[in-house]
């Protein structure tokens, strides 16, 4: 079982990364591009016995603690069997 | 008074810290081994620039969970004095020490320069031997030290006065060209509501000795050792 965990800047905070990423993209061409934010993903392999619900508890648990700063990041977590 | 000097693996500013102590302050310094947890014989501890664990995950983000940290929060609820210096600043906002966080700087360049702030407070028992509106040269060295916090945060760091640098140009004007990083409200430096924890990104440890550029930051120190003497 696998728990994926994505983990985005809160929308309220500045993210000069995305901004430099946009930029770039637009000088490539591409058009129609409103906004680019850069985030972080986890995959964390989990023990099939732990079941689905367990799991996702657990990686919640570590996404608030560990993976995200809850001060200027957003986290979601998504549970592949 | 004693000092201490906290290593994790990736500082890089510990023996700049340990030689101003020892040789400016002229006051008993140790390191202390991240790994290490009694605090009991040590007045202040010095949490020191650096990139701690390769800045992996976020700037301040793995120290945090080092052993010595917790001894850390037990220090500083014990009315101890904690100064965190640039990755020292990051790791005590990660601990949630200090409020808000360090984000990449505003035009994602790593700044290395000499920069001039403003002491805003002069009540902390880092800053009282300081004149609240001097201005202090220091260098600093960071990829992240845009600091960010919410609104409330940020009205409750004004009016309980715990701003204590803010990024100024040479005249003392607190300016948008002054700030080398983007953070909010020109912050370069906060204290706790106990106010004996601060936190600031510029490198005081680095700026005692003439040859080096500045040696404004002297009196950051001069400062904490007169607190301490004085509660001795």
């Amino acid at each position: 079982m696998k728990a994926k965990v994505y983990v985005t800047l809160k929308p309220s905070v500045l993210d000069p990364q995305g901004k430099a990423i946009k930029h770039s993209v637009e000088l490539l061409g591409y058009g129609g591009i409103s906004d680019i934010r850069q985030g972080k993903y986890f995959e964390i392999a989990v023990d099939g016995s732990l079941g689905e619900a367990q799991a996702r508890a657990e990686a919640e648990r570590m996404a608030r603690e560990v993976l995200s700063n809850p001060i200027i990041e957003d986290f979601r977590v998504e549970i592949e069997t | 008074m004693k000092f201490g000097v906290i290593v994790f693996p990736g500082s890089n500013c510990d023996h700049d810290a340990y030689h101003v102590i020892s040789k400016h302050v002229g006051q008993p310094v140790d390191f202390i081994w991240h790994r290490e947890t009694d605090l009991s014989s040590y007045d202040a501890v010095i949490i020191p620039g650096g990139f701690s664990y390769g800045d992996y995950l976020r700037a301040g983000a793995l120290a945090r969970f080092s052993p010595v940290m917790n001894s850390v929060k037990e220090f500083a609820a014990q009315d101890k004095l904690v100064l965190g210096i640039c990755n020292g600043f990051q790791i005590l906002c990660e601990a949630g020490l200090l409020p808000g966080a360090l984000i990449r700087n505003q035009e994602l360049h790593f700044v290395c320069d000499h920069v001039n702030v403003r002491v805003e407070s002069a009540n902390t028992p880092f800053t009282h031997d300081l004149k609240p509106g001097s201005v202090l040269r220091m260098p600093i060295a960071h990829a992240e030290g845009n600091f960010v916090c919410d609104d409330a945060t940020l009205a409750e760091l004004q009016q309980t006065d715990r701003i204590v640098f803010r990024y100024c140009d040479p005249d003392g004007q607190v300016t948008v060209n002054a700030n080398p990083n983007g953070s909010r409200d020109n912050i370069a430096g906060i204290c706790s509501r106990g106010r004996n924890v601060m936190g600031l990104m510029p490198h005081p440890e680095r700026a005692c000795e003439d040859l080096l550029g500045s040696s404004d930051g002297r009196e950051i120190f001069r400062s904490l050792a007169g607190t301490l003497a004085a509660a001795a």
